[in-house]
């Protein structure tokens, strides 16, 4: 089959089973969207390719597949830097197929000519330029099999344009391999795995914590017969929230700086850690030193790069999740390992009920944890929440409870603001039978604000809740207790009328007072067919609380403001 | 040698951008390396990478892990320095305008197995070959005849009998 680069391309993603493709032609793209028109993938039309990579992110994330995205050379291609980034810290395999300047004109300065592969470099799993047509084949082949295999991550094809325009004969037989990269298993190694049944069968306070890479694996399952045969409490970082469902018996909650403090506490007095797909990142661990120093640490994960770059280990699993639980649970029922008895539960349940967050939640003005627990009481378990990045995002995370993996998409290590929104749409692009919300501050949400024009034209039902407190929220807090009150330009000053901006992009938007009207609206919003802004004022003085303060060990912890 | 020196030894795809890659990570990374190296190998289309460093054994084999994820990088390992050959060469330009002082120069230069590959009437040029602690008491003594010019070329090395042939 003889066809044109461009054709190529769009052939190769026919072939990755690629649905949709979230982007913005230009001129370096015009014969790759010209190849696009004639096939049956369908193309969403971003307004900011930021938001094209995050849809694209979302999108992966809800799949478990790759999402693509695609921009065009030059300031397109540069518009996908935070995105990429995003997608690189939370491992989400994500593609980004850019136009170049023709082959003649690189390295010349034209215009629109940027080296995305080598401003990407440091923030994909790996990015390259194609040099002739008979390369794009094996190019995409490599680029999908890389993203989504071993720990995931994005992927940038960089295209110059003339390449799109030369004939090539497609093949898409495996023709060439990359030497450096090879599929792991994802088996643990026996020796690993003996010694970590070792050490959990003497231990008495077992904990585990569980990490996107638990998400990533589809472990749940194998997590949760695990922790109960061992009866280990589980709790979560930011990214494996989901891992477990929220109401399961042995589930504490996410540890770290805005951790709940039983889960922090119980970290502390564990005398053996299971960390699994975490890279244990100092929003999890707090100050390093301080870290799991009464415990043992079994660390389960698929990046040997990732075992002891932060915390010091003493078992090391190189494993893919699932099959690492599977394994220890079939070799602990082998070596006649039974339930112990449930001290360290009842110590766990007692620890449950003294800090259980009761907040007060009376008081001036609308509370963002009411807010969160009335939306939860209506949403199904199902239903797929993205956020932005802050406190929102904090709040979201402390009192939104989820109860199924991939059901809590968040920009966990870039933090990136202006994730929430385009994210919603990557992730009701891939689960369009179910209720997508994204839970926003209104910094953030202006960041990328404008793709509610993408949600309108493509008729993608998004509900974006958006806590107004007229600040940078987060930044501010930190002001507020580490600097003295001294607000350095946190104060949003002049913030849209969101409904009048919902509406102005032909979505809906909705203003609400009290927790009734919240209740009413959001019930109402399960059947949206349009995209919906709800506007939920809220004091810019709200804390996100606990907080363990930066640099400072678990125990530490900020607990009334 | 001094303590905690380390010689890591990677084998590369021979493909445009591999070397940027290496020096884009080890730079995001923060590792601080002394010394690096490319060239070619027996086999075609593979090059390979010496890179020297100091550090403790956890910032070494973190950096190894982190090269490893690389998908060019075809394979790597720490070369351990008592295992291993490893040479580094640095011509070095001395001032040597009278003829005792040249003649002192011939004298280490020869203790040092040196090679002098250019004279002019003020200066001689000198090729020395060898590991880097020879290397750098050659220089010291030439510091007191007056160096005018040096260039070194990092270190190559390469494993001690048959293990680390590429497959």
């Amino acid at each position: 089959m003889r066809i044109s680069g461009a054709r190529a391309i769009v052939e190769a993603l026919r072939r990755e089973k690629v649905e949709v493709i979230f982007g913005i032609p230009g001129g370096a793209t015009i014969p790759f969207y010209d190849a696009l028109l004639d096939s049956d993938i369908r193309h969403i039309l971003a307004r900011h390719e930021q938001c094209a990579a995050h849809m694209a992110d979302g999108y992966a994330r809800v799949k478990g597949a790759p999402g693509v995205c695609s921009a065009t050379s030059g300031p397109g291609a540069t518009n996908l830097v935070t995105g990429l980034a995003t997608a690189y810290m939370d491992s989400s395999p994500v593609i980004a197929i850019t136009g170049q300047v023709p082959r003649n004109m690189v390295g010349k300065d034209a215009f629109q000519e940027a080296d995305i592969v080598g401003i990407v470099t440091p923030i994909t799993k790996y990015a390259f330029q194609i040099e002739s047509a008979s390369q794009i084949p094996d190019a995409i082949r490599l680029a999908f099999m890389i993203a989504s295999t071993n720990r995931k991550g994005p992927v940038l094809i960089d295209i110059p344009k003339d390449v799109q325009l030369e004939d090539v004969d497609f093949d898409y037989s495996e023709r060439i391999k990359l030497k450096g990269y090879i599929i792991r298993t994802g088996d643990p190694h026996p020796y690993s795995i003996k010694r970590a049944i070792g050490l959990i069968m003497s231990s008495e306070r077992p904990i585990i914590i569980a990490g996107g890479g638990v998400i990533a694996s589809n472990a749940s399952e194998e997590l949760i017969k695990f922790a109960e045969l061992i009866m280990a409490p589980i709790v979560t970082t930011l990214m494996g929230k989901g891992a477990v469902p929220e109401d399961h018996p042995l589930y504490l909650g996410m540890i770290g700086m805005h951790g709940r403090i039983e889960s922090n506490k119980a970290i502390e007095e564990a005398d053996l850690i299971i960390a699994i797909g975490t890279r244990f990142g100092d929003r999890t661990t707090g100050k390093l030193d301080e870290f799991g120093k009464n415990a043992k640490i079994i660390h389960i994960d698929i990046d040997p790069a990732e075992i002891g770059k932060n915390v010091k280990v003493d078992i090391p699993i190189v494993a893919d999740a699932k099959k690492a639980l599977s394994t220890l649970y079939s070799k602990l029922l082998e070596f006649g390992f039974s339930k112990k008895d449930s001290e360290w539960i009842s110590r766990i349940n007692y620890l449950k009920e003294s800090y259980a967050l009761n907040y007060e939640e009376k008081g001036e003005g609308l509370k963002p944890s009411k807010i969160l627990k009335i939306l939860r009481n209506i949403l199904p378990r199902n239903a797929i929440i993205t956020t932005g990045v802050g406190q929102n995002q904090m709040w979201t995370a402390i009192h939104f409870k989820i109860f199924e993996p991939r059901t809590f998409i968040t920009s966990g290590g870039l933090g990136a603001m202006g994730f929430g929104l385009p994210a919603a749409i990557g992730a009701k692009v891939a689960a369009p039978d179910r209720p997508v919300y994204n839970i926003d501050g209104d910094g953030s949400f202006l960041m990328t604000e404008q793709d509610l024009a993408t949600a309108v034209s493509e008729k993608i039902p998004i509900v974006s809740i958006i806590l107004k407190n007229r600040a940078l929220g987060m930044v501010r807090q930190w002001q507020c207790l580490f600097c003295n009150k001294r607000y350095a330009y946190t104060d949003l000053g002049n913030i849209p009328d969101f409904v009048k901006l919902a509406e102005a992009y032909g979505a809906e938007g909705i203003r609400i007072e009290s927790y009734e009207e919240f209740e009413v609206v959001v019930r109402r919003s399960l059947s949206t067919e349009m995209p919906l802004v709800i506007e939920v004022p809220i004091s810019p003085d709200e804390k996100v609380l606990p907080m363990v303060p930066p640099g400072k060990s678990l125990k530490e912890v900020i607990w009334y403001g | 040698m001094v303590e905690n020196f380390h010689i890591i030894s990677a084998l590369v795809e021979d493909r445009p951008g591999v070397l940027f890659r290496v020096t884009s990570l080890i730079r995001r990374r923060n590792f601080n390396i002394d010394t690096i190296t490319v060239g070619s190998t027996e086999k075609e289309g593979v090059s390979r990478i010496t890179l020297t460093m100091r550090g403790d054994e956890s910032i070494v084999e973190q950096l190894v892990k982190q090269l490893s994820k690389i998908p060019d990088v075809i394979k790597i390992s720490e070369l351990k320095p008592t295992e291993s050959v490893y040479r580094e060469m640095a011509i070095i330009k001395v001032l040597a305008q009278d003829s005792v002082r040249r003649s002192d120069i011939l004298n280490y230069v020869n203790i040092f197995r040196g090679k002098i590959i250019d004279a002019s009437k003020d200066s001689l040029t000198i090729e020395i070959v060898g590991n880097p602690n020879k290397i750098n008491a050659f220089i010291e003594i030439m510091k007191g005849f007056g160096i005018i010019e040096m260039a070194k070329t990092g270190i190559v090395a390469l494993q001690r009998g048959l293990k680390g042939k590429i497959e």
